[in-house]
């Protein structure tokens, strides 16, 4: 760290702007030894960003609905964002981005989890499903099936996440009654208001018995 | 959310060197709160110590204590067999607090140092003494309706958020942190602090120290217990009041009691008095309405938060009331 420190304040380094940028903000280099001659070279090259980039990134590796994945991920990188951006799994849905709505929510290790509130390098290892993740083929889980058939959505952008939690519900043991149902959905907001449904779909998985 | 560098710490010991020399960095854990904070730049560690692969999730009866680990987490705990049958009342107060996915998340010790909800805090436009000193309270002549009526000071009138601790300060627990000087034991009742004019300050760990675990000693208040919490909706909010009650009966005596309330102080707020004038007394109302009256002493509003010095002492009243099970 000191050694970076004292090349980014070299006088000769003044006019080099993306390396001492690349100095600046990348934080995480310090945690990687790096010869620093490699890095003064590259910056010549006017790679700074480039490398930047790819120190900023720490590899991580889940398995993803079943595959494994290894994923390039900046620390700060949710396992929501992750899942949209690198992946492509957009039924994760983005609601409020702070852990107040339950729409992100999909399951680690077979945990109900808020992914907007997950970092994606904690999850080193993890086994993530998301709603994509939940159907065999063309044959819908039973909570998909159950949501359709008692209106369980209007507008439909909570439902993912309803669905993730609504499956660990049962699982948890949690979905015994509907006023238990109801208390432990309660992190899953649905602007509109299709409780009732909700919950009548949850109750009717929870006694067709569920399987997972 | 600015970058910043992580590490993985799998040792108490190593954990607590990596935070050596960097005042901005922090643990995380189940990062429920931290996360969000920092995506709001209310706080911004330039470094996140990873803890979970730390071996602190076990759940153990040892010499007349349960012994909680820091990193079990909420949900772990509320739905422990040992922890319902022999402190109900903590799985009670767990289970009051936030939602099913955030206690999958959250963490004993995460939970403790999490910091208030006061919107104040959370706005980096407002002026905050907690999040930036000096800046002065802006809840003291603002918005202030879910604020303290307990233990304030004009820096601050924030509350801690936590249902978890409220039980737990009732339950006498003691938190054993490690730093880099070995380990120490704190009373729960002195772990978090009032604000006074240090309220960035919420609790009395040191810097570099981590907590390890938490104890709670063995008692006699299994059978009659209620965590009492009201708020603006049915589930997942923060608390407007609520009470922990814990007694241990003799027929229709108490024989001991435990009272501590949440939603109304900068610390999870035990109630001494009130628990003394318990004890040896009939379980009735009036009994629990003359303990109420106690537990109100030096209670001070603000302009938006009166209506807790009617509500704290009906709240008290109802959870007694259900933990001697007259409800």
């Amino acid at each position: 760290m000191d050694k970076n420190r004292k090349a980014d304040h070299s006088p000769k380094e003044d006019n080099h702007e993306s390396r001492r940028d690349f100095l600046k903000t990348s934080s995480i280099l310090t945690a990687i030894a790096v010869a620093p001659l490699t890095i003064a070279k590259a910056a010549e090259y006017n790679l700074g960003e480039k490398i930047s980039a790819a120190f900023e990134t720490t590899l991580v590796s889940m398995t993803v609905n079943g595959v494994k994945k290894q994923l390039a991920v900046e620390p700060r990188s949710t396992l929501l964002d992750v899942l949209r951006e690198q992946l492509d799994l957009t039924g994760t849905k983005k609601g409020c981005d702070y852990g107040q709505c339950g729409a992100c929510t999909v399951h680690v290790n077979g945990q109900r989890v808020l992914s907007c509130l997950s970092l994606a390098v904690m999850q080193e290892g993890k086994q993530v499903t998301t709603i994509e993740g939940i159907a065999k083929g063309d044959e819908l889980h039973p909570m998909q099936q159950a949501f359709i058939k008692h209106d369980g959505f209007q507008c439909g952008y909570c439902t993912p996440g309803q669905i993730m939690s609504g499956i660990a519900c049962i699982n948890e043991g949690h979905a015994e009654t509907k006023e238990d149902t109801r208390e432990f959905m309660s992190g899953n907001i649905c602007r509109c208001g299709a409780y009732p449904n909700i919950v009548k779909a949850i109750q009717e998985v929870k006694n067709g018995g569920q399987k997972s | 959310m600015i970058q910043f560098q992580f590490e993985r710490a799998s040792a108490v010991k190593t954990a607590v060197n990596a935070l050596a020399n960097n005042a901005n960095a922090k643990f995380i854990a189940g990062g429920t709160n931290l996360v969000d904070l920092m995506k709001r730049n209310v706080m911004s560690p330039t470094k996140l110590v990873d803890i979970n692969a730390i071996p602190l999730k076990n759940i153990q009866q040892q010499n007349g204590k349960i012994i909680i680990g820091a990193l079990a987490l909420n949900s772990q705990v509320a739905d422990d067999e040992l922890i319902i049958e022999k402190h109900p009342l903590l799985a009670m107060a767990l289970n009051a607090g936030a939602s099913a996915q955030i206690r999958n998340m959250a963490t004993v010790g995460g939970n403790m140092m999490q910091r208030t909800r006061c919107p104040y805090f959370y706005d980096t436009a407002l002026p905050c003494n907690k999040r930036q000193p000096g800046s002065g309270c802006g809840a003291l002549e603002g918005a202030n309706r879910m604020h303290a009526i307990f233990g304030a000071s004009k820096d601050c009138i924030a509350v801690h958020p936590s249902d978890m601790c409220v039980a737990l300060v009732a339950l006498d627990a003691v938190v054993v942190v490690a730093g880099p000087k070995g380990e120490r034991r704190i009373p729960f009742e002195e772990f978090h602090r009032l604000p006074g004019n240090q309220p960035e300050r919420d609790n009395t760990l040191q810097a570099n120290e981590l907590i390890i675990s938490v104890e709670i000693p063995d008692n006699s208040f299994n059978k009659n217990t209620h965590y009492f919490k009201v708020r603006d909706r049915a589930s997942y909010a923060f608390a407007l009041v609520s009470v922990a009650a814990a007694l241990n009966m003799d027929g229709k005596v108490i024989k001991e009691a435990r009272l501590a309330m949440g939603g109304v102080a900068h610390k999870p707020w035990r109630l001494k008095d009130a628990e003394k004038s318990l004890v040896g007394k009939p379980a009735t109302e009036e009994t629990f309405r003359q303990a109420a009256e106690i537990a109100m002493h030096g209670a001070k509003a603000y302009k938006h938060n009166a209506f807790k010095l009617k509500l704290g002492p009906n709240v008290i009243v109802e959870a007694l009331k259900n933990a001697a099970g007259l409800v």
